[in-house]
């Protein structure tokens, strides 16, 4: 009868059928598992891709030229190109906008080349000052003293209208996309 | 009792637990381990279940939200009834927590209880460390002040310097492009569901190991570990010198567990919670970031390190400390466990523990950071001003307004990035105080560019004037009437 040999967990046929059913399940929950991490894989490193990146980038405006009078340097602040209704406070950026010229700027990162503490602008001695480490750098966003490997970073800049404009979106790390996306140039020297 | 003992018959026929509880409960443990060395481990999983409850009472008003969190840290501060209580528990657990968990570090280290066959136990242990140390950071995160948005600002600069990966290391950490909303929720994630379920899981496995190969014997010296021969020595003492774990050894867990608890408590009390110390809106530059104390001495090696080293040290260091610490069981699983004939084990816990307290010292005066307000808080002292010629004077307001101050101190006040300016005439001729002040150098930026020859000429005649009383100015050796020594000071004097 099929159904004692079914019920015979010893029988051959039943030891085959237990060992196909298996294998099913096996597959089955790898399929399962595989089909589970990726998405999830995904949605965990969606923030890392190139693409998105690039999308986060935008030109933002920093207020009128005349804001920015020639030979100072001052704060600007900007809304991030991208934000979301939660962010509050931590959405508006400052950076550090010096007027060399008429038509002629420098628009620095607020956060160290070290290890991105916010630097603060000393028109007096003409210096940058870093509150955590001890960084230093001059006017013009180059190195003065202290750990920082490089200058200042600095923002890509266009003039439209009378309005200064910066390519902001990323908040500057030392790294190679940093330079090649957002400024284009390296950070001061 | 009389009705404790039905009701838990009936519970143990169904869930079938109190075989198991007994037999580990009273299991068998060297009647010399019954001693206030081995209370450590007992007392971190106190501790931590302590911050279980308070960690969850705390969920039911924080606000996860950038936007937010901030104001719902100050309604648990001065709203909720008893919030800044279980906040400042929350906190001093945290800072016990990982005091304990070190000590319980050390003294199995001091005791050998990582050797044979206990590994596995001490890596497990390893990871339930960092577990501790990532609920420590993520902790300091959720207090969503502006040492939080900076310190995520600190920990994105270090992972941006990983080669190739760094920026997307960077997003993937942040949740996005900057420090915002994402960032906030992805360390609340990790904080209440991640790292508390991991290291639930690892305390899980260490404590089934403690149980199940036994709590390590009393170290004595000239009793070596043998992998052939450990386990039955171990179970001659045991069975030889045995006691059961509960009652005889677990009184002073006990004992010291609800010590402890009462010192989180007192602290509490007494101090109070930590901060919130500034709203985290980064257009505020006007901040002074640092960490919490348990990662100070982090704070100090990344202000202490020689720039070319920063990176390699920054990304590789934790690495191979990490590594060091598993592959001790491996290094040295077999032999001597007592302390008293493991110099190289004392002396490495000597050496680090020496290491850490010092940078910890140094990063909670930070030597390194110039004083941002000294220049127009930081008078300069009277005796550096009487009986001045008016150019040196002179000199005292230029050294204030360009911010020298800010990195050199003058009677004590100041920043201490630089050297002191008391004596610098002794140590500096007149060419040399010029030329350091107009072409930098040492660490020290030039100010060639912001210095008019009006300032420059009385800045240095101020910094000529700071000698101490009674000790001679430098001198340029290759000028001529060197004078013998002794000579009087009217002598020296070139000017």
């Amino acid at each position: 009868m099929p159904e004692d040999i079914a019920r015979d967990p010893d029988a051959p046929q039943s030891k085959e059928r237990r060992s196909v059913l298996l294998t099913i399940g096996v597959a089955l929950n790898a399929i399962a598992g595989v089909l589970v991490a990726a998405p999830i894989v995904g949605y965990l490193l969606s923030a890392g891709k190139r693409e998105r990146m690039l999308q986060s980038l935008d030109w933002v405006s920093l207020g009128a030229l005349d804001t920015f009078p020639e030979g100072q340097t001052r704060m600007a602040t900007f809304r991030n190109p991208t934000t979301r209704p939660w962010d509050g406070a931590t959405g508006t950026i400052p950076c550090w906008v010096r007027r060399t010229a008429a038509d002629q700027f420098q628009v620095f990162a607020v956060n160290c080349a070290h290890l991105g503490c916010p630097v603060r602008w000393f028109p007096q001695s003409g210096l940058f000052m870093c509150p955590c480490h001890g960084g230093a750098y001059y006017a013009d966003g180059a190195r003065a003293s202290g750990p920082p490997p490089t200058g200042l970073f600095k923002y890509k800049y266009k003039i439209e209208g009378d309005q200064l404009w910066i390519t902001a979106g990323m908040m500057p790390t030392p790294g190679r996309y940093w330079t090649s996306l957002l400024g284009g140039r390296k950070p001061c020297a | 009792m009389r009705v404790i003992r039905p009701v838990w018959t009936w519970l143990d026929q169904r869930l079938q637990v109190g075989a198991t509880i007994h037999e580990a409960a009273t299991h068998p443990v060297p009647s010399r381990t019954a001693s206030w060395w081995y209370v450590f481990g007992s007392a971190s999983m106190v501790l931590f279940l302590l911050q279980i409850v308070t960690g969850i009472c705390l969920a039911l008003v924080y606000v996860p939200s950038a936007d937010q969190a901030f104001q719902s840290l100050e309604a648990l501060n001065y709203e909720q009834p008893l919030g800044w209580y279980l906040r400042a528990m929350h906190g001093w657990g945290s800072n016990f927590m990982v005091a304990v968990v070190l000590l319980h570090m050390v003294q199995v280290v001091l005791f050998g209880a990582y050797k044979f066959p206990r590994e596995l136990t001490w890596i497990v242990g390893v990871f339930l460390l960092l577990c501790t140390l990532g609920l420590a950071f993520t902790g300091q995160i959720l207090r969503f002040d502006q040492d939080a948005y900076w310190g995520l600002g600190i920990g994105a600069s270090i992972a941006g310097r990983t080669p190739v990966l760094g920026p997307q290391i960077v997003q993937v950490m942040l949740g996005g492009p900057i420090i915002a909303g994402a960032t906030l929720t992805r360390f609340f994630a990790l904080h209440v569901f991640v790292i508390p379920g991991t290291l639930i899981g690892l305390l899980c496995v260490h404590l089934l190991m403690v149980v199940k190969l036994g709590i390590n014997e009393w170290p004595m010296p000239g009793r070596l570990v043998r992998r052939k021969t450990y386990v039955k020595e171990y179970d001659a003492l045991v069975h030889k010198d045995g006691v059961p774990f509960v009652p005889v050894a677990f009184t002073r867990d006990l004992v010291f567990g609800g010590a402890i608890i009462l010192a989180v408590m007192a602290c509490a009390a007494y101090f109070g919670p930590f901060g919130p110390k500034g709203f985290p809106d980064p257009t505020i530059v006007d901040t002074l970031p640092r960490p919490d104390y348990f990662f100070l001495w982090l704070f100090a090696v990344a202000s202490l390190l020689p720039p070319h080293l920063e990176t390699p040290a920054l990304l590789v260091g934790p690495v191979i400390g990490i590594g060091l610490l598993l592959a001790l069981p491996f290094i040295a699983g077999e032999g001597e466990k007592s302390w008293r004939r493991r110099p190289m084990a004392v002396l490495t816990i000597v050496l680090v523990a020496v290491s850490l307290g010092t940078l910890t010292r140094l990063g909670t005066t930070a030597p390194w950071s110039p004083v941002m307000n000294a220049w127009s808080a930081a008078p300069v002292p009277a005796a550096h001003l009487q009986g001045r010629t008016a150019l040196e004077r002179q000199g005292a307001l230029v050294l204030q307004a360009k911010q020298c101050r800010n990195c050199h101190e003058l009677g004590d006040e100041g920043g201490r990035r630089g050297p002191a300016l008391d004596d610098v005439a002794v140590r500096l001729t007149r060419d040399q105080l010029i030329r350091q002040v107009l072409q930098g150098g040492g660490n020290m930026p030039a100010y060639g560019k912001s210095l008019s020859p009006a300032e420059t000429t009385a800045l240095v005649a101020f910094l000529e004037s700071c000698a101490p009383k009674g000790q001679k100015p430098a001198r340029d050796s290759a000028e001529p009437g060197t004078p013998a020594p002794g000579a009087s000071p009217a002598t020296l004097s070139s000017r």
